[in-house]
């Protein structure tokens, strides 16, 4: 069984069961973490389920998109880790990972 | 009598938000969500998407997981259709006899899908898409339909369109005005949008109305159009707007004549009675009902943050998006009232903005695979930029530096 984290922005530490193809953002949704808005239901058309992943776990992810990259810069919280949750689907992998939701904007 | 510190009528987006941010400010008294779907709360814009192409089951598209709601001690009253608001007495009465009481009511029953009225309205195969029965239908029946009428250019219209022509279907369009998307944006997008269904496939026919419906043992079999012509069709979808589900607000007493009035506060004029989502008109400022999830799900916001004492007025710059092919629309504000619409990059590579001002002043953005000028543009949105023309045409120029011109 393959687990990973999610740190809230009140740092509460959530370990997650992941599950093979479906994405981080509904990962943490069904965890029940509410501060997750995800408004677009994960279409990538907003960036309400902006997170950062840890440095080291980087390289497993799926590229940057073009429309990601520019949707994050919306935020004004974007650092070198941020991502939008929801174009990261889950693999073994991505097993140990830790993922921060990032401050609202 | 159930009472309820806080009930909310309504389990779409703006009912679940309202719930769900009452609980995150702190909202310590009881809450009670009723609704008259039988269904967990789920989200809606994929109906006409990846729920209705069958890219994502019902599961997937649940706004929360099925034990949330016992975890944040918020109570769902579903199968529950309110008939009657008793403002004095502070309670709602069901159709089927229950009734709440409650202490502060928000009132987010969005809206039901406006019907067509011509003769064959009543057969089998005529559908809208507003909740997850509606989809389901049309899902049972696809297998053995081939040809779709689809009735109304509007975005529900089109996404429907463009979902069915992917599952191999054959698809009329029909709009009654010129162009689709009149209602909600300039005409290079409608003409974009109206080539790009071509391009698939669809039959796009403008300026067409129905007559009325054909059908065959009950079950639709076509179409006749104003102008005399028949087609033959196994199933008609429906997309010509809604009508705000307020009724029972209007009869206790709340103003309104589009929806329900509300002020910056989403308060109605009837004591403790909030209103929010597509149901509900705000008065001040643009003065417009809008139907879209983020409208709601701020309003949601709004209204918890007030009832949880730190009350903030509504003033978000709304956006929207719809998925059709592989083309991402976004828009940021709002285009009514336009004078000018400006284009900027090309539409024939697929990747253009049409820029809307109002008096020199840039009020909203349509993009169509432009994300960068979607998140550029807010900003513009939100100053009340004035941006000559011939510059927000210029693709050379970023929108971002264009700000502080």
């Amino acid at each position: 069984m393959s687990t990973f984290t999610v740190i809230t922005r009140t740092g509460q530490v959530v370990p997650v069961e992941g599950r093979p193809g479906v994405s981080v953002m509904e990962h943490i949704r069904d965890a029940g973490l509410d501060e997750l808005l995800a408004l677009c239901g994960g279409c990538c058309s907003c960036a309400t389920c902006h997170v950062y992943v840890d440095d080291d776990i980087r390289h497993h992810l799926p590229a940057l998109s073009i429309d990601e990259d520019e949707l994050l810069d919306s935020s004004d919280h974007r650092r070198e880790q941020s991502r939008l949750s929801c174009q990261i689907p889950f693999r073994p992998e991505l097993e140990g990972m830790s993922v921060t939701l990032a401050p609202e904007d | 009598m159930m009472n309820y510190d806080c009930l909310i009528v309504g389990s779409g987006h703006g009912g679940v938000q309202a719930a769900v941010s009452l609980r995150q400010h702190g909202f310590a008294g009881s809450i009670g969500l009723i609704s008259d779907d039988r269904d967990l709360p789920y989200e809606r814009p994929p109906l006409s998407k990846d729920y209705l192409s069958g890219a994502k089951p019902f599961e997937r598209i649940l706004i929360r997981p099925p034990e949330f709601w016992a975890s944040r001690n918020i109570d769902l009253l579903l199968g529950n259709e309110v008939a009657r608001l008793e403002a004095k007495d502070k309670k709602v009465l069901c159709a089927n006899g229950t009734a709440f009481g409650y202490g502060h009511l928000i009132w987010a029953a969005g809206g039901r899908p406006r019907k067509m009225t011509c003769a064959g309205h009543e057969l089998r195969g005529i559908h809208s898409v507003r909740n997850r029965g509606d989809v389901d239908r049309i899902m049972d029946e696809l297998a053995s339909v081939r040809r779709v009428v689809v009735i109304g250019g509007g975005y529900i219209g089109l996404e429907a369109a463009a979902v069915l022509t992917k599952l191999g279907k054959t698809v009329v369009v029909m709009e009654a005005l010129d162009r689709v998307l009149a209602r909600v944006a300039a005409e290079p997008l409608s003409r974009f949008y109206e080539n790009e269904h071509r391009e698939h496939g669809v039959d796009v026919r403008l300026e067409t109305g129905i007559e009325s419906f054909v059908g065959r043992d009950g079950r639709l079999t076509g179409v006749r159009l104003m102008n005399g012509e028949s087609l033959t069709a196994d199933m008609a979808i429906v997309g010509i707007g809604i009508l705000p589900c307020v009724e029972p607000l209007i009869t206790a007493g709340a103003v309104g004549t589009n929806g329900v009035d509300i002020d910056d506060y989403c308060r109605t004029n009837l004591t403790d009675v909030y209103a929010i989502g597509d149901c509900a008109r705000i008065v001040s400022g643009h003065g417009l009902r809008i139907e879209s999830v983020q409208n709601a799900s701020d309003q949601a916001m709004a209204v918890a943050k007030t009832l949880c004492g730190e009350p903030v007025p509504y003033n978000a710059v709304p956006w929207f998006w719809s998925n059709q092919y592989d083309l991402r629309l976004q828009t940021i504000g709002l285009s009514n009232g336009y004078d000018q619409a400006i284009v900027r990059g090309d539409p024939g590579a697929r990747k253009f903005s049409v820029v809307y001002l109002r008096e020199g002043v840039v009020i909203a953005l349509d993009c169509v695979n432009a994300v960068k000028d979607y998140v550029e543009g807010r900003v513009l949105v939100e100053r009340c930029a004035r941006i000559a023309p011939n510059i927000l045409a210029d693709n050379g120029i970023t929108l971002k530096s264009m700000v502080n011109r």
